[in-house]
């Protein structure tokens, strides 16, 4: 599954990165402790997360994250924007809660040819 | 806006040396260098996995300097058969270092922690990734030796 389809299933807003969403998804890490996500994230996760400072585009690139889920609506500032463009880095938001995104992406990765849930 | 530079970089036969100054609480530039060096590793070639340690160690030293100190330097040199990081601050010192080591124990004040930072997992996550790893601190400053803290972290190419 690539960033794309899980963009495409879930109705994220992309607000970087738009070029590398062929990136293959490799799992979910859900954090907003910058240290856990370094410790435990693997190589292509797309990671959710409520921070919105610029270090998550630090912890993404250094970690080869595949893309970032901003969720609950929270805004990311326009300097995270720039440097995660800059570093090719997908932000993605969500209007919906952690729980809900998590829980998509859970059904998503799990049964790709399932329908989405609601 | 960006006041972390390289200040060196000498790319001699077989070995490379990155050299950075770190600056205390400026978060808008934090990883910068490990950033950097992580490019620098996958340009001659470094395996990804051993690449992901190294880059975790140096973020969270990279990290510390920047919640802790005033100001440090981030040192990196890069062989065929090692990475040797060394981080160094002129901050507080850890008056207990065991118990910086544990997981969890945090003195990040709360405004670091609202960022996600100060979990008390930076040491052991230096730990955890590094081949060889050391620590010097201290707290106060006793004949010529200053005030701060030095990690050395080492990883091998194996």
């Amino acid at each position: 599954m690539t960033v794309e389809q899980v963009v495409r299933a879930l109705g994220l807003n992309v607000r970087s990165g738009a070029s590398k969403l062929d990136q293959k998804v490799g799992g979910v890490y859900v954090s907003d402790l910058l240290s856990d996500v370094m410790a435990n994230a693997k190589q292509g996760d797309i990671w959710i997360t409520l921070q919105v400072h610029q270090n998550v585009v630090a912890v993404a690139t250094l970690l080869d994250l595949s893309g970032v889920i901003i969720s609950r609506g929270a805004e990311p500032a326009e300097a995270i924007i720039a440097k995660a463009e800059q570093e090719g880095v997908p932000v993605l938001t969500s209007p919906e809660p952690t729980f809900e995104v998590a829980g998509r992406l859970y059904q998503l990765l799990s049964e790709p040819d399932a329908p989405a849930l609601k | 806006m960006n006041k972390k530079k390289i200040e060196k970089t000498a790319d001699t036969k077989h070995k490379i040396a990155l050299d950075f100054t770190i600056e205390g609480n400026n978060f808008s530039s934090a990883g910068e260098a490990s950033i950097r060096l992580k490019h620098a590793l996958q340009h001659i070639g470094y395996p990804a996995l051993l690449i992901r340690r190294i880059a975790v160690a140096a973020y969270e030293a990279e990290m510390n300097i920047i919640i802790h100190a005033q100001r440090g330097v981030l040192k990196a040199e890069i062989t065929p058969e090692t990475v040797t990081i060394w981080a160094e601050d002129e901050g507080p010192g850890i008056p207990d270092v065991d118990l910086a080591m544990q997981e969890g124990y945090s003195t990040a004040p709360d405004y670091i922690r609202e960022m996600g930072f100060g979990a008390g997992m930076g040491l052991p996550n230096i730990k955890r990734c590094a081949d060889k790893f050391e620590i010097q601190t201290h707290v106060e400053k006793r004949g010529n030796i200053e005030k701060g803290t030095k990690v050395k972290i080492v990883i091998y190419n194996k």
